[in-house]
């Protein structure tokens, strides 16, 4: 492990709280992990360590959690994560539209990073607003009733923004260990 | 119209995420109530209201609380926000836009069932809905509703939101039991139940938001009266959504037992361009599926249930002749299932896979006829030889599409595969 990786103090006060939450330290392993890809980007083998040496669990329980859920992050994902409900309800009322709109635009396909970290595609299940479907998400925040030509706009707002903000953290690090560019290798999710 | 509300409120233009309002519409009255009623009484109201799962089982709420052991072990409340089943959204509602109606109940329960802490997990993908109520949670502690000696009444209660990361299968209860506990979310072979052996070994309730939403309401009305708006061991209100192919998709609230037609087409505004209606999902994904010849099913636990298929969610997908691709339908239903499955058990881990590969291939123009019983015999295969029911959940829609729209595809089958060849 490098020496230098730490939490910040902050986020050592907010594991602080988490622990006392739960009445065995694993418990707080989801939260923990969530706030470590907060701080580091995402859960790169040293980052699970330091989680595993924070919460005196064994890396490999921390590994067995961290891969189960595709909301942990074992790559980088872009500093903007696109993710297009492709679910009965959304496919019913113009999904696909919209999956073409945001291939076209970004140059990149479902299950794929560009290669400046800026965007990742992902098609994803329902995401629980059927009545305002089509749906999708974009990092935290929902849009429903998606119309093409206002995902376009959005779309290439978030490319200048984007080019303002560069990658999140841990993209540098990542493109120097494995010189992964655009990353196919994503096992991509059914269309 | 149909509808009755009692618990969706979204008309009246209040803001119900604060605390101030919710308390001036009515909100913690009930909290005096169940202290002359002590822990046992409000179980009793729960047991006559006859309250039943909203989470899609329907298993009797009043029952499960009676299940705990008496053996001074610690226990746990835990709330199932995991909303994942494809077609719902309905504890989206209480999550976002009225979360101390969801956070009253919970109060409720752990002073029935003898919790003092309570965990409500929240799918992760809901953002929004995890920051407003751990915004109500705030506003509770500081006004001395949760925390040490509520209300000064010696009770102690903390809630806890616990966010999933992205695996559906942790809306199974004991997988969700696992997530809490940081483990990957697999579901427990039971028994034993979460009743005797839950959440870090110790006695555990797991109860859908809506079902403890319902809570509150249930001891204003008492049971028997709350009992009564439903429709015989089906009682109470309930939230319905229509989604689809419809003029007005949304979620409302009506009597247990309204008929389907009413909610699709009085709520719902009818099909789009009026069209006809080729297939129905009752409450969800898992639920096998309906056709227009069963609209006037009543809206309930059982009544589905005679029809063959599920009230699940009650959350119901519409799709109309003419713009309904079903090989599609399938695909992504299938394409669902294979993704989610926690890949313990065999029948699910290859059987999803083997549904979603038949389906892509109908989809293809690659398939024939007889591919229509290598989906009837796979779905029979899983049916009944997994841990959980993900298993028929993935096998029961596809099994009921397959055998009730055989024509259909056969014919779209067919025509696939000429153009491909
Ligand atoms: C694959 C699967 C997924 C489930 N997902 C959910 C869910 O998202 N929300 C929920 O409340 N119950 C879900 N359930 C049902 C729960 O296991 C459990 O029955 C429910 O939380 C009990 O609460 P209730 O009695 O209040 O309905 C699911 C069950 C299965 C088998
Ligand atoms: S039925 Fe499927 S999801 Fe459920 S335990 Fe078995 S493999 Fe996992
Ligand atoms: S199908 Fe897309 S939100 Fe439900």
């Amino acid at each position: 492990m490098s020496d230098s990786l730490a939490f910040s103090d902050a986020t050592r006060g907010k594991i602080h709280t988490l622990l006392g939450r739960y009445p065995r330290k694993q418990g707080a392993l989801i939260p923990v992990l969530y706030l470590a890809q907060d701080e580091f980007g995402w859960l790169r083998p040293e980052v699970m360590e330091l989680v595993a040496k924070e919460l005196e669990l064994p890396v490999a329980t921390v590994l067995a959690t961290a891969t189960f859920y595709t909301m942990l992050y074992k790559k980088p994902v872009g500093r903007f994560h696109v993710q297009i409900c492709v679910n009965v309800s959304c496919y019913l009322l113009g999904s696909d539209e919209l999956m073409s709109i945001a291939q076209e635009t970004l140059g990149i396909a479902p299950g794929q990073t560009s290669s400046d970290g800026l965007f990742s595609l992902e098609a994803v299940q329902c995401l629980c607003a059927c009545d305002r479907a089509p749906t999708l998400q974009i990092n935290q925040t929902d849009y429903f009733k998606v119309k093409g030509a206002d995902f376009r706009n959005v779309l290439t707002q978030m490319q200048t923004e984007g080019t303002r903000l560069g990658p999140r953290p841990g993209w540098l690090e990542f493109q120097g260990d494995h010189d992964h560019h655009a990353h196919a290798d994503q096992e991509a999710p059914h269309a | 119209m149909p509808e009755q509300r009692i618990l969706l409120r979204s008309h009246l233009g209040v803001d119900f995420t604060r605390l101030d309002d919710y308390i001036k519409h009515g909100g913690f009255a009930m909290w005096a109530k169940a202290q002359t009623l002590g822990p046992a009484g409000v179980t009793a109201e729960v047991k006559a209201s006859g309250l039943r799962g909203r989470g899609g089982a329907g298993f009797p709420t009043g029952v499960k609380w009676g299940f705990l052991p008496n053996d001074g072990r610690t226990r746990y409340l835990v709330v199932n926000a995991d909303e994942g089943e494809p077609g719902t959204f309905k504890d989206r509602y209480f999550l976002e836009l009225d979360p101390f109606r969801q956070l009253e109940g919970i109060l409720l329960a752990c002073y029935a069932i003898g919790a003092h802490v309570s965990y409500i997990y929240i799918r992760g993908e809901y953002w929004n809905s995890k920051k407003v109520t751990q915004d109500a949670i705030d506003q509770l502690y500081a006004a001395g509703w949760l925390g040490k000696n509520i209300q000064g009444s010696g009770f102690d209660c903390d809630v806890y939101v616990h966010s999933g990361a992205g695996a559906y299968i942790c809306g199974e209860e004991t997988a969700l039991i696992e997530s809490i506990e940081g483990k990957p979310g697999m579901p427990r072979l039971k028994p034993p139940f979460p009743a005797n052996y839950g959440a870090f070994g110790m006695p555990t309730i797991v109860n859908n938001t809506e079902t403890l939403a319902s809570v509150p309401v249930i001891l204003e009305m008492g049971g028997q009266a709350w009992s009564d708006l439903g429709s015989p061991r089906n009682g109470g209100t309930k939230l319905v959504g229509v989604a689809g192919h419809v003029k007005n998709p949304g979620l409302f609230e009506v009597p247990m037992g309204t008929p389907m037609r009413e909610i699709i087409y009085d709520l719902g505004g009818g099909i789009l361009d009026d069209r006809a209606i080729l297939a129905i999902i009752p409450g969800g994904s898992s639920c096998p599926f309906l056709t227009a010849e069963d609209l006037d099913v009543p809206m309930d636990f059982d009544s589905l249930k005679s029809k063959g298929s599920m009230l699940g969610t009650a959350c119901i997908t519409v799709m109309a002749e003419g713009l309904t691709d079903l090989l599609e339908v399938m695909r992504r239903i299938t394409g669902f299932y294979e993704h989610e499955s926690c890949g313990q058990c065999t029948p699910c881990r290859q059987g999803t896979g083997w549904l979603y590969a038949i389906a892509d291939k109908m989809c293809k123009g690659q398939a024939d006829e007889s591919h229509i019983d290598l989906l009837i015999s796979a779905c029979n295969n899983i049916d009944g030889n997994t841990i959980c029911a993900h298993g028929e959940a993935a096998a029961w829609p596809i099994r009921s599409i397959a055998k009730k729209f055989r024509p259909q595809l056969a014919a779209e089958i067919a025509k696939r595969a000429a153009a491909r060849a």
